[in-house]
């Protein structure tokens, strides 16, 4: 049986009044990412320049875990460098797999109000969308 | 049929049956997908390997020959369930998956030619679709889809319409496992044999719930799984008409479906080993045939009656709050235990998730069955957070009306919780 903590407050507040769900205006890199166990579909839409990503949004649709996740993503990389941004990525998909410490935790600020997921081997793909999604567009940028 | 309560009595013998509900705290409501096994069951199965195990049909000796019976009993056992006129109608298959795909690919092979039509309800599981398609194609033939009115109802007039002289087969679910409504599967074989078509029924929702006569229903082909109705997962059972059984060439080939093997090839043996290449599921099929007894002991009357009070409170509970839209019809009547919903603005994973940590078990996704979500959703006005998905409880006689009152209060708890008021 799942914590009873899961679903909270952070979780829902960025389902409901997501800060970065719009369509950017003329962004440089888009990327779809998908996930079939849930039917989640996001976009992911940045303005990454000189190795920095200075802008970034997402659309689409899924569950409350998908979205939160991806908008508190966003939140943590605006502005920071693809090499920062793939160190949070690191962080939290180590986290997700329950194998980060509390102090890289702490790193990923309300990025941690999604720990308990590692607890839910289902909704792991959820999590992880919006970060996966982010991690092959700067790979496939420096290309 | 008048509403029946369980005596308080009948009510905790049938819980004592089944260890898991006493092993787990949870209310168990995804009975659509596997039903949990009776103690008389898990006994059956464990009995055949502890006193009869043998490999049946091949021994000389008296083990082998135990073994054989217990097998063939157990086929006797399924005929008569489903009121067959011969065990040798009845097929021992791992599930209606496998059933349904031997029809397809045999049948096919045997009368299928290009520019044929099969008609698929827009309803079916994947199970009961993508082996015609893929048959289909193979033949250079197309499939032509029965769609369904919004609440679920299959037309006669409607697959009248769709019967052409292309037409050689209509494959249509007996109960979906979304819509939870029995198809009139009486009157579309009527209609198909009047025009020379056959009729395939998967029967995995409606066996394990209302009486299934395959004369009654004058049905060719029936499919479905033990799992679904109290037997362990592994065993299945398809019934075919003895003539067109007969006809088809066999599925899998292999040892102790042959008469006799040369260089130069076989001769098959008679139904319905024919179709039972390899060594079989005797301990399935010996627990499929206690199963069937548990099914006998209760009756049909009884549990249909239960299952029905536990729907009709169920539904009533749920439209009672807030944001819950219930799929297909919105009379309780046309739900044999299976209700489909959305939770307006919540996504139908959030919703099951959130049901597990209240300990729920329900189903979320598209239940197997995407052309249906997709169908439903196209014709749907206001449209859910989830896409196609949807959350789906079904019930089975063992559910009682305290776990029916706790999934109602899990579920008011979800739109709150997901600050939704």
């Amino acid at each position: 049986m799942a914590e009873r903590t899961f679903y909270n407050e952070v979780l829902t507040d960025h389902n409901l009044h997501p800060d970065n769900k719009y369509h950017l205006k003329d962004p440089n890199l888009v990327k779809e990412g998908v996930n079939p166990s849930c039917g989640d579909d996001i976009v992911l839409q940045l303005n990454y320049k000189d190795g920095v990503i200075e802008d970034a949004s997402f659309v689409g649709e899924g569950c409350a875990i998908s979205q939160a996740s991806a908008d508190i993503m966003i939140n943590l990389v605006l502005g920071k460098t693809k090499e920062e941004a793939m160190h949070l990525s690191d962080i939290f998909l180590r986290m997700i797999q329950g194998e980060a410490s509390d102090d890289e935790i702490k790193e990923l600020e309300e990025g941690a109000a999604l720990q308990d997921i590692s607890h839910m081997p289902a909704r792991v793909k959820c999590a992880v969308l919006g970060w996966r999604t982010l991690n092959e567009m700067l790979k496939e940028a420096s290309e | 049929m008048a509403d029946y309560e369980f005596s308080k009595e009948e009510d905790k013998r049938i819980r004592e049956d089944f260890p898991l509900l006493a092993n787990r705290d949870i209310v168990y409501m995804d009975n659509a997908a596997t039903t949990q096994k009776p103690v008389a069951v898990l006994d059956a199965w464990k009995r055949y390997y502890e006193q009869y195990n043998a490999n049946p049909f091949r021994g000389v000796y008296g083990l082998s020959v135990d073994a054989t019976e217990v097998y063939e009993d157990a086929r006797k056992a399924v005929a008569g369930f489903i009121g067959a006129d011969s065990y040798r109608e009845i097929v021992f298959t791992r599930n209606a998956s496998e059933s349904i795909n031997l029809v397809a690919s045999s049948l096919c092979e045997h009368i299928l030619k290009p520019g044929d039509e099969i008609i698929v309800s827009i309803a079916e599981h994947h199970s009961n679709f993508l082996p015609w398609l893929q048959a289909a194609s193979k033949y250079g033939a197309g499939v032509v889809f029965f769609e369904c009115e919004p609440d679920g109802e299959f037309k006669k007039e409607k697959l009248e319409s769709l019967i052409s002289e292309k037409t050689k087969l209509l494959a249509i679910t007996h109960l979906s496992n979304v819509l939870g409504r029995i198809n009139d599967v009486k009157g579309f074989a009527d209609i198909c044999h009047d025009r020379g078509v056959l009729i395939s029924v998967d029967g995995a929702q409606s066996v394990p719930h209302i009486p299934v006569n395959v004369k009654e229903l004058d049905v060719d082909f029936l499919q479905f799984s033990g799992h679904k109705m109290l037997a362990p997962m592994g065993i299945g059972v398809l019934y075919g008409k003895k003539e067109l059984l007969d006809a088809m060439p066999p599925y899998m080939y292999g040892g102790e479906m042959i008469e006799t093997v040369t260089r130069e090839g076989a001769t098959y043996a008679e139904l319905p080993h024919k179709f039972e290449a390899g060594t079989v599921n005797v301990g399935g099929a010996a627990a499929l045939a206690e199963a069937i007894r548990y099914y006998e002991k209760i009756g049909f009357e009884k549990i249909m009656a239960r299952e029905r009070a536990l729907t009709k409170a169920a539904i009533s509970r749920m439209k009672e709050i807030e944001g819950i839209e219930i799929i297909g019809s919105q009379d309780p009547e046309q739900h044999e235990g299976i209700i489909t919903f959305l939770v307006d603005g919540v996504h139908p994973h959030d919703v099951a998730a959130i049901m597990d940590a209240e300990g729920v078990c329900v189903r979320a996704g598209h239940h197997c069955a995407q052309p249906l979500l997709q169908y439903l959703h196209d014709i749907r006005e206001k449209k859910n957070a989830g896409g196609i998905s949807t959350t789906r409880v079904s019930l089975a006689f063992y559910n009682t009306m305290e776990e029916v009152d706790k999934m109602a209060e899990a579920l008011a708890k979800i739109r709150p919780e997901m600050g939704l008021g």
